[in-house]
């Protein structure tokens, strides 16, 4: 049955009106989950607001859960869906740019827009930032060109890569989160008391 | 720094673990609908492709990067990403009128810095995450949010390596926050 629209059980022409829709559920939880902050973002890694490893982490096991069902009782093909390519070098020097865009700029590029959404001038100018940055980078694309496809492994997932089944995978994160819900809700109560200021 | 403490009360914001719940639950619409998940610095990209495409089209035909996002038949901006994102903007409006956040324009920034010095940083940053979700095949959402819940193994190395340096580079930055 699903994936809907690659199978053509809805037509491609609402394609773009389901973006916006997702998009807008999408928008809403970030805001409505306090993601439009950069200061609350930004506390994940400073212990006094773990509220992105909260909404992150129950997201992940959700829809990693959620996909394994659909799969099983018939509703989608995971052979059909989109895999992300791994490009492993890039991909650990992208990740490790972006961690210190995330602790410098205190937003993601999702999160920005939210924060843009409520009339956050930092989110503006981190999303600013980015359309910078995204230009730098196809200007200087030439110079690492190379590197840039370097390490590609294809569409490949942890199950195929280890050959350990994905319900495993799904066991193993959800342990992981529940273990760290608890552990930072005591880092959290800590951290709070010894603060001197916290303005959200 | 005043020696007294100073909380503003907290806004009211949903419970967490909802908010991952109703965003999982969304991811797993989202593949269900289209077959891939979310995604946000993708529709950036697009921005600047469509304004190098504006400004200097023979520029950006001429700039190996670029070049493969330009199309004859429809604008840059034509792509779901975009469309997504404007989604994103227009839910963020909504939440924070519900919520009562829609407030006229301020900057957040940590108790030691000024809102000058952290507009500068918010360009840094922003920068530095435009590059890195390049290389990274996708940001927060896309790569490591999206591709971890489809076991994709790029999107756990981004996961890892996003939040892995945003806790080993935290205490040198911790003047910017706290």
């Amino acid at each position: 049955m699903g994936p809907l629209i690659p199978n053509g059980i809805i037509g491609e022409g609402w394609d773009f009106v389901i973006a916006i829709l997702l998009g807008i559920a999408f928008g809403f939880i970030l805001e409505a989950s306090g993601f439009s902050s950069s200061r609350n973002l930004a506390g994940v890694f400073y212990g006094y607001n773990f509220v992105v490893l909260r909404v992150f982490f129950t997201a992940l096991i959700v829809a990693m859960v959620g996909l394994m069902y659909f799969d099983y009782v018939g509703w989608l093909d995971l052979s059909q869906i989109f895999i992300l390519p791994t490009y492993l070098t890039p991909m650990i020097v992208g990740g490790v740019i972006m961690g210190f865009g995330f602790v410098i700029g205190g937003y993601c590029p999702g999160t920005s827009f939210t924060g843009i959404a409520i009339g956050k001038l930092d989110a503006i100018f981190f999303t600013v930032g980015l359309f910078v940055g995204i230009f730098l980078f196809s200007l200087t694309y030439p110079l690492f060109e190379g590197f840039f496809d370097s390490g590609y492994l294809g569409n490949v997932t942890l199950t195929e890569l280890t050959g350990i089944p994905a319900p495993w995978f799904a066991f193993a994160f959800t342990f992981v989160a529940l273990a760290a819900f608890w552990g930072t809700m005591l880092i959290e109560k800590r951290v709070r008391k010894n603060m001197k200021q916290y303005k959200f | 720094m005043s020696s007294e403490k100073t909380t503003i009360q907290q806004p009211k914001y949903i419970n967490p673990y909802l908010g991952g719940v109703l965003l999982g639950l969304l991811i797993l619409v989202t593949v269900f609908i289209t077959g891939r998940g979310l995604g946000a610095s993708g529709a950036v990209k697009s921005a600047v492709v469509t304004t190098a495409n504006t400004v200097a089209p023979n520029a950006t035909e001429a700039n190996a990067y670029m070049k493969q996002f330009v199309s004859d038949d429809h604008s840059p901006m034509y792509t779901w990403l975009v469309f997504e994102s404007l989604g994103i903007l227009l839910g963020g409006i909504f939440s924070g009128i519900v919520f009562g956040r829609m407030k006229k324009i301020r900057t957040d920034h940590g108790p030691r810095i000024t809102s000058r010095k952290r507009l500068l940083l918010a360009v840094i940053g922003g920068a530095l995450f435009g590059i890195g979700s390049q290389f990274g095949r996708g940001c927060t959402s896309g790569a490591a949010l999206s591709g971890s819940a489809t076991f994709a193994l790029g999107g756990v190395i981004v996961m890892f390596a996003i939040f892995g340096t945003g806790y080993a580079v935290a205490y040198f930055f911790r003047k910017l926050w706290i």
